[in-house]
């Protein structure tokens, strides 16, 4: 066979691989939703929805429990987005090249590998003892803020990388200051990379249980939070709560909390992957 | 170009609405535990510890809300641990434990001014189980339990037949709580003679209901765990009488509870903080956990204490009230 | 003239915000620092340093105590790389065939697919690996455990795929067209191209995608908690079960160890290690990067 040949069979075969990889992975996927949807959706129902816990697995609900997650999802995505995005900014923009910008990028793939439980010890001296906060939303979702803040900045740093230097020179070629040219230029073409590591990063904050059991989340909570000042629970220790619960029909109530979860993860990625489409399609990168 | 302007400007304001808000909100009166209410939200009573006993709490404070619509009881699972270490800060009111306090720990409390009473609320049974189809084993005594679960049995004590020649020669499969847990540390107490004597080579787990998993998917296996996940899986598990030199006794509701069920039945307990016990709305609710645990601790799977030893309780919890009436132990 | 000075004074202010933002990650690391090495400081002053480091057992919730963190470190680590052997090579044959290969549709389709597996909450993943791996496996190989470090491997690995193909893909994507269309042009397939003009120029942002996926995996808790067992054993079997440093740590501080004690203080001295371990695996992957980063334009 030719070079040529060889490698043009190569290539073939290298995309069969790859959509090999692809349907793996698609694959992986619908087994679990599968199993979940059919373990969960039986218990679905507006009372499972709008109850409160209960010993009786019958009577329990989630309402705390999704409401906490709401509550965190948005401070924590307040916090975290300003910061995560504004450490990239400086890091890739502004620091100069040298050994303190080699430490804060050495330090950031570290902070990315901290288990997330140290990260609640932390937020549990700082946030909840130290600035008195207590046990309650906000240092939950400071606490998930730090946890998540390595990727996003990263991500925000990749994302900046990609944008090609023309555009800048051009920018300050026509009179731009630093702050305009990043803030009108290069932030926009970079959103759609950064908002891929915002939903990696999210997703996997509002999926923690064990940094926010040693903040102060609880796992009775008799009241749907109103104020970033209250205390609450989340989904992931609800259902971590009645996944160890005698009785069988908790197991069936953590499925049908799962299947909440998994479908609250679904709308804030398609928004997400909506907000990352139409940024691609604007700047035709 | 605008939108995304908009956007990250949005984002900008409630940022800094949420930073302005924090600097502000440092000490939100309506949730801190230990202030009264005065403030005219609701009457909180913070509750931590086990999770091992926070199924009965939970199911109180489930109760509790239909008696008293404007109390709200909340309550964590930080572990026994946590549970104490936040109460000898006083930033819990009532402590879940699943073993007593120890000594250090009431050093603590007392540093930091607080007393508290130590109450029991149920009992817990240690169920030894075994697979449906393990057909040799009916009774076993402490003594071969002890010879099976030992430190120096790693290694060396592997089958069945190495405790009676009878049973089959096949690898024992361990299963038991995780070492963390109260309920590993009673077991070794009761069966080797010293919390944490145990060898290091069993299938550990904090959930029991993976234990439950593992028992049931192997003939030759042998776990203990709580007596309640034995009874949500009848049908896959079953139960070994122990002998604790008083004749082999089957573990059940009525062997707990009157205590023949021995050394395998634990105490719960849960403890009041002086200061929390000062305020009206907490002693209520205390009343009401020793009038109902026993029925809701039997709901849930644990074992209700006799009601003499009920009445035991709330007298010891009245007496605790009257020291603190008194004028010498003003904090 | 004095709009231009507010400009200044207004660029300098951000400045100093952004700053402030970087910052928070120095500050959080100290924090972090601080609070392992002042709670293993009473560790270490009942354990020596050299028995920590080379004792074969731990054992510190037994009556016969040790404290050896080699078990827990090798525990780590066999999960960590059994989940990279299972999401490197899929991460990034997703990545160059969504990129290069696949239908803009297929892709853009696909891709937010795929980023629900990093969704999916932990708990659930653990259960999965638990319940439904582990019975798989044991067909297979029935000498299998019912808890193992493979279960819990492999899972992770399904988990910490889109970081690689996701964030390896937006990689990709930014190459210059012109770079593409040079390979083209010379009759190079979309194979040569992907790998050999297409990954060198995107491998900075490769890389960091793999030293993110690898950092998750590293740090994770409830896949292995659940799946991997609590059973510290110095071995590098995937069939039986091991604990990872951060289950222990869980396990620890979620149970009912008295807070404050020698053994509850070896979950700061577990942390340090872990801590120490990944800096330095770090530092070394960093200068690897730096190396053989490559920037066009």
């Amino acid at each position: 066979m030719s070079k040529a040949n060889l490698n043009r069979r190569k290539d073939q075969l290298f995309g069969y691989f790859g959509i090999f990889a692809t349907l793996i992975g698609l694959l992986l996927l619908a087994l679990f939703i599968f199993q979940i949807v059919s373990d969960g959706i039986g218990r679905l129902d507006w009372d499972f929805i709008k109850n409160l816990p209960s010993r009786k697995w019958e009577k329990a609900g989630i309402l705390p429990a999704w409401t906490g997650t709401l509550w965190i999802f948005v401070l924590t995505a307040i916090v975290v987005i300003p910061v995560g995005v504004g450490a990239g900014v400086y890091l890739e923009e502004y620091a100069k090249k040298g050994r303190l910008s080699n430490l804060l990028e050495i330090n950031i793939s570290n902070l990315a590998g901290v288990p997330s439980i140290i990260y609640g010890i932390i937020g549990l001296q700082i946030f909840v003892r130290f600035m008195k906060l207590g046990g309650v939303l906000l240092a939950g979702a400071f606490t998930l803020a730090l946890l998540i803040l390595p990727i996003i900045i990263v991500a925000t740093r990749e994302a900046i990388k990609a944008v090609p230097k023309s555009i800048k020179e051009a920018a300050y070629g026509l009179g731009a200051t630093k702050w305009q040219t990043i803030w009108t230029q290069v932030l926009p073409i970079a959103s759609a990379n950064i908002i891929t590591g915002v939903i990696l990063a999210l997703a996997r904050a509002i999926g923690e249980t064990a940094p926010l059991i040693v903040i102060g989340a609880l796992a009775y909570v008799p009241f749907v939070a109103k104020t970033p000042m209250d205390e609450f629970t989340v989904l992931p220790m609800q259902i971590f709560n009645w996944v160890s619960r005698p009785q069988q029909g908790f197991l069936l109530n953590a499925a049908a909390a799962i299947l909440v979860l998994l479908m609250f993860v679904f709308v804030l990625n398609g928004a997400a992957v909506y907000l990352r489409n139409r940024s691609r399609k604007k700047f035709g990168l | 170009m605008k939108k995304t302007n908009k956007f990250n400007l949005g984002l900008m304001a409630l940022f800094s609405a949420a930073v302005l808000f924090t600097s502000c909100g440092g000490d939100g009166g309506s949730t801190e535990n230990n202030g009264t209410a005065t403030d005219g939200a609701a009457m909180e009573i913070s509750i931590d510890g086990s999770s091992t006993v926070f199924p009965i709490t939970e199911a109180v404070a489930e109760e509790y809300r239909a008696e008293a619509k404007d109390v709200r009881v909340t309550v964590g699972v930080s572990g026994t641990g946590g549970g104490f270490k936040k109460f000898s800060r006083g930033e819990t009111d009532i402590s879940d434990a699943s073993r007593p306090i120890k000594d250090e720990e009431a050093a603590t409390c007392k540093e930091n001014g607080i007393s508290y009473i130590e109450l029991s609320v149920a009992y817990d049974g240690l169920a030894v189980i075994i697979n449906p189809e393990n057909d040799w084993l009916k009774s076993i005594t402490v003594a071969e339990l002890k010879k099976i679960w030992e430190p120096s049995a790693k290694g060396t004590i592997m089958n069945w037949n190495q405790i009676r020649p009878e049973w089959p020669n096949e690898k024992i499969e361990l299963y038991g709580p995780g070492t963390a847990s109260g309920t590993f540390d009673y077991f070794t107490e009761a069966i080797v003679g010293e919390s944490g004597s145990c060898r290091a080579d069993f299938n550990a787990s904090e959930d029991d209901n993976i234990l439950v998993t593992g028992v049931a998917g192997n003939k030759y296996a042998l776990g203990f765990f709580g007596l309640a996940y034995f009874e949500e899986n009848q049908n896959k598990l079953k139960l070994v009488a122990v002998d604790g030199g008083k004749g082999a006794v089957t573990p059940s509701q009525a062997s707990v509870m009157d205590g023949t069920y021995a050394p395998l039945s634990r105490p719960l307990f849960i403890y009041v903080n002086s200061k929390a016990a000062a305020k009206d709305h907490v002693v209520k609710f205390v009343e009401y956990y020793l009038e109902n645990a026993g029925d809701l601790a039997n709901e849930v799977g644990y074992i209700s204490m006799k009601p003499e030893e009920y009445t035991a309780q709330k007298t010891k919890f009245a007496d605790f009230l009257k020291t603190l009436g008194a004028p010498a132990t003003a904090q | 003239m004095s709009k231009l000075i507010s400009i200044r004074q207004k660029e300098t202010l951000i400045k100093g915000f952004l700053f402030a933002c970087a910052a928070i990650t120095l500050l959080t690391t100290l924090g972090i620092i601080w609070v392992l090495l002042s709670e293993s400081y009473y560790f270490f002053q009942k354990v020596a340093i050299i028995d920590f480091l080379t004792d074969t057992e731990w054992t510190p919730l037994f009556t016969e105590k040790h404290f050896g963190i080699m078990p827990l470190l090798t525990g780590t680590l066999l999960t960590t790389v059994i989940a990279l052997l299972v999401a490197l090579p899929l991460g990034l044959s997703i990545a160059i065939y969504l990129n290069e290969y696949a239908p803009k549709g297929f892709r853009k389709a696909v891709k937010p697919l795929l980023e629900i597996l990093a969704a999916v909450p932990t708990v659930v993943y653990g259960f999965f690996a638990l319940v439904v791996v582990t019975p798989f496996l044991q067909s297979i190989w029935p000498s299998i455990s019912g808890f193992n470090s493979l279960s819990a491997g492999i899972v992770m690995g399904i988990m910490i795929i889109p970081f690689i193909s996701s964030l390896g893909e937006d990689a990709l994507f930014a190459v210059p067209n012109t770079l593409r269309q040079a390979s083209y042009g010379m009759g190079a397939t979309r194979l040569q191209t992907s790998f050999r003009v297409l990954i060198p120029s995107a491998s900075s942002g490769i890389i960091a995608s793999i030293i993110l996926a690898f950092s998750r995996a590293i740090g994770e808790t409830m896949i292995v908690a659940v799946a991997a067992g609590q059973q510290p054993q110095l071995t590098l079997d995937p069939t039986v079960p091991i604990q990872t440093i951060t289950s222990y740590i869980v396990q620890v501080s979620s149970g009912d160890v008295q807070h404050g004690s020698l053994e509850y203080n070896t979950i700061f001295a577990a942390g340090l290690a872990l801590f120490v371990f990944t800096f330095v695996l770090n530092n070394i992957s960093f200068w690897i990067n730096k190396k053989y980063r490559q920037e066009y334009e």
